[in-house]
């Protein structure tokens, strides 16, 4: 089973990444059993039945805006964000509002263009799962890429991870 | 200045591991080059012509002697005895191998330094006024409010891949010697009616592609909402900030797009949620950073030292370098003194190792120890004591460091251009060290007076030539290197855009061009009127008939 990083561990996850292709309407599909991220278009037509499917989440594209999910937020357990290029970093605004202006204690998952050299902001702006592509690393270059959640120690800034800025955090000599 | 604690020495050290390692899985092959490119940039790594090029940042253009000497270690040991002073007060090496790199940042870690953010699509280095806390002219000292900008900027994990380069200027003089009006935040240091400290924030300036200056966002943000503030402006042009082409990813494309209210209004709008939230200042933090910048211990002088006057008097050549290159200290008997890198022998902001172990000596003989860069490419020891302003000159003559030229012509800037940069269009140093071999009378010089003189080799527009007086921009017409020539720019608190004058030259035409825009000047220009205020007066219709003669001006009519 495919793995990637869920809260700093390796972790054995089969859920799959609906991706429409453009002749794909999202009112025609049918979901096969199992767990999925399907795309927000797909949810907004057909929240009905999706609402509390087990193993649902939404993912959205680097454009989509994450306000338009709050109004389900509660009816949907895990949110993945696409990295559709890694040097695209609205992502991490999104993951960061989720967390922070709406409160979603769900999972909010990485997808896409997503390099271990991210993981440190990604962590930092709220994410909790981090999936590279399928092929991007070995299962033990995964395993080494975790090093990177802990490039740096002790950040300057106030991020969800540390929601105080350095400067409340530690009595800093003068 | 600013010392390093053990979390600033930790959060460089760690970048140092971290960038030794994605050298080590580029060269393994384990990041191809396009996902190395970033990450290389980041750190100030470009491939350039010839080898790679590492800018280092020098925050705010501060640096001290150690740190001097180190740049000089590097410049011998890993690059050819140079180094390259940059118009964003950074340190540029040309010829670093790839592999010395971590190298390379390990060392400048030693000395509390490092190339973290100086490119990318990131927030670059927080550039200031290179006078602070010297200038008569000061309100208040920008360099405390730099270094808080510096720290939260560090790695901010949600700004790491914006739509493109983000440039934060600070000025808290009455003169803006920061450019604030065309970097993307412009902040300007002031009090209110009460007495407070905050911020008059520009937004969306820049030169580049489309040079646009920079609105008011906001005529006052309290101090302690400033790092909020600019949050603020920052996730609004994350998101929504044009990613499909690099040439209008720049926040200024958004804000002229939005309309500045409209911005502002989205601006704002996002600022109620972190406002007074935890990244709001604090006395306690700001106490603690501008304890760093704390007054030298200055000698009680009197305001002309007896023996300066008299050196002066008896010696041309040193009263025509004070004239120029030597200038007023808030605290009387000192003096700030411009180490000028435009000897014409040089490319315009390059200095050699040799040169840099003297400033470092210099710097703690006569100036406590520091020397500043600044964006015209030029170095200061900024608290020099009059009585040893012969001393210094007579060394900095010896070095090559004393051309007296600081303000005129020949001081110009300039990028690096086609020698260097990958990105150029044409070469500007081969163009600025003409320009400087035609005017090479002083006397002549004097009488032209303050002029600025900038050139680009491209239109990213390194060399501020859209706000020089003389603005040359290289073009590339069919794979040949043309020039471009604009009048009228200007930086500080009248910055202006300067004006194309009409076709392009080749570069053997420069000098001649420059030659009869001065000659123009000369002839038009009133009773103490500087060239900009010619310029602003007259119009472009003299300069142009000066340049390409009646009959090309008549042709150029009909033909519009």
């Amino acid at each position: 089973m495919p793995k990637l990083i869920k809260n700093g561990q390796l972790v054995d996850d089969d859920a799959r990444i609906l991706v429409l292709d453009e002749t794909q309407a999202p009112e025609e599909l049918t979901l096969a059993a199992g767990p999925v991220f399907v795309p927000f278009a797909v949810w907004q037509a057909h929240k009905g039945q999706l609402s509390g499917r087990a193993g649902l989440g939404v993912w959205l594209d680097s454009h989509e805006d994450v306000a338009e999910l709050v109004p389900d937020l509660d009816s949907i357990s895990a949110v993945a964000l696409n990295f559709p290029k890694f040097t695209d970093g609205r992502a991490y605004s999104s993951a960061a509002l989720l967390r922070t202006r709406y409160g979603f204690t769900g999972e909010i998952r990485a997808i896409g263009d997503v390099m271990r050299d991210q993981f440190f902001f990604m962590q930092r702006c709220g994410f909790d799962t981090l999936q590279p592509k399928a092929g991007k690393y070995s299962d033990a270059q995964l395993e080494e890429a975790l090093a990177s959640l802990k490039d740096f120690s002790t950040p300057y800034q106030a991020a969800v991870d540390q929601p105080e800025p350095l400067f409340r955090r530690a009595a800093r000599a003068a | 200045m600013y010392r390093y604690d053990t979390y600033d020495q930790k959060i460089v050290d760690e970048r140092v591991a971290q960038f030794r390692e994605q050298t080590r899985r580029y060269l393994a092959g384990e990041l191809t080059d396009d996902e190395f490119r970033p990450l290389r940039l980041q750190n100030g790594l470009y491939i350039q012509r010839h080898a790679p090029m590492l800018r280092v940042a020098v925050p705010y253009g501060l640096l001290a002697s150690r740190q001097v000497r180190q740049l000089a270690h590097i410049a011998r040991t890993y690059d050819k005895g140079y180094a390259h002073i940059t118009t964003r007060q950074n340190v540029q090496f040309n010829w670093p191998a790839l592999e010395a790199v971590p190298e390379i940042l390990a060392g400048l870690a030693s000395v509390e330094m490092h190339a973290i953010q100086t490119s990318g699509a990131c927030i670059r280095n927080i550039t200031s006024d290179p006078f602070a806390g010297v200038a008569g002219d000061e309100h208040i000292d920008p360099r405390p409010w730099c270094e808080v900008l510096r720290q939260w900027s560090t790695f901010h994990p949600e700004f790491a891949f914006l739509p493109r380069k983000f440039k934060i200027a600070v000025n808290g003089a009455a003169e803006d010697r920061a450019v604030i009006q065309c970097h993307d935040i412009g902040l300007e240091l002031k009090r209110d009616a009460a007495g407070e400290i905050g911020f008059r924030v520009l937004v969306g300036g820049g030169m580049g592609r489309t040079p646009i200056i920079g609105e008011e966002i906001s005529d006052f943000v309290p101090w302690q909402h400033i790092i909020t503030y600019c949050e603020a402006i920052l996730r609004v042009y994350n998101r929504y900030g044009r990613r499909d082409n690099l040439y209008k990813a720049r926040i200024k494309i958004l804000v002229k797009s939005l309309g500045i209210a409209e911005f502002k209004r989205q601006v704002e709008e996002e600022w109620v949620f972190g406002k007074n939230g935890p990244n709001t200042l604090t006395e306690a933090e700001v106490a603690r950073v501008a304890g760093h910048f704390t007054t030298p211990a200055y000698a009680s002088l009197p305001a002309d030292d007896a023996g300066y006057v008299s050196q002066r008097a008896a010696n041309p050549a040193f009263a025509a370098w004070t004239r120029r290159n030597v200038l007023a200290h808030k605290v009387p008997g000192y003096a700030v003194v411009v180490l000028s890198l435009k000897n014409p022998a040089r490319a315009p902001g390059d200095v050699t190792a040799e040169q840099l172990d003297l400033v470092a000596d210099w710097a703690d003989a006569h100036s406590f120890g520091e020397v500043r860069a600044t964006h015209e490419q030029n170095l200061v020891l900024a608290d020099v004591r009059q009585s040893e302003l012969f001393a210094v000159w007579e060394k900095a003559r010896a070095a090559g460091l004393a051309t007296p030229t600081f303000g005129l012509l020949t001081d110009l800037i300039c990028c690096p251009g086609g020698d260097f940069c990958a990105l150029a269009n044409a070469k500007s140093i081969p163009i600025a060290n003409a320009i400087q071999a035609r005017f090479d009378d002083l006397d002549y010089l004097y009488d032209i007076g303050d002029i600025e003189l900038n050139i680009s080799g491209c239109m990213n527009s390194c060399g501020h030539h859209h706000v020089g007086h003389i603005g040359i921009l290289g073009v590339d017409k069919n794979g040949e290197e043309w020039y471009q020539v604009s009048l009228g720019g200007s930086q500080g608190n009248h910055t202006s855009i300067g004006k194309v004058i009409g076709r392009s030259f080749a570069a053997a035409e420069m000098p001649g061009v420059i030659a009869k825009i001065i000659d123009v000047y000369l002839a038009q220009r009133q009773a103490g009127e500087r060239f900009i205020e010619t310029v602003r007066r007259t119009g472009l219709e003299p300069f142009k008939l000066g340049v390409y003669g009646d009959a090309a001006v008549k042709e150029r009519k009909q033909n519009a």
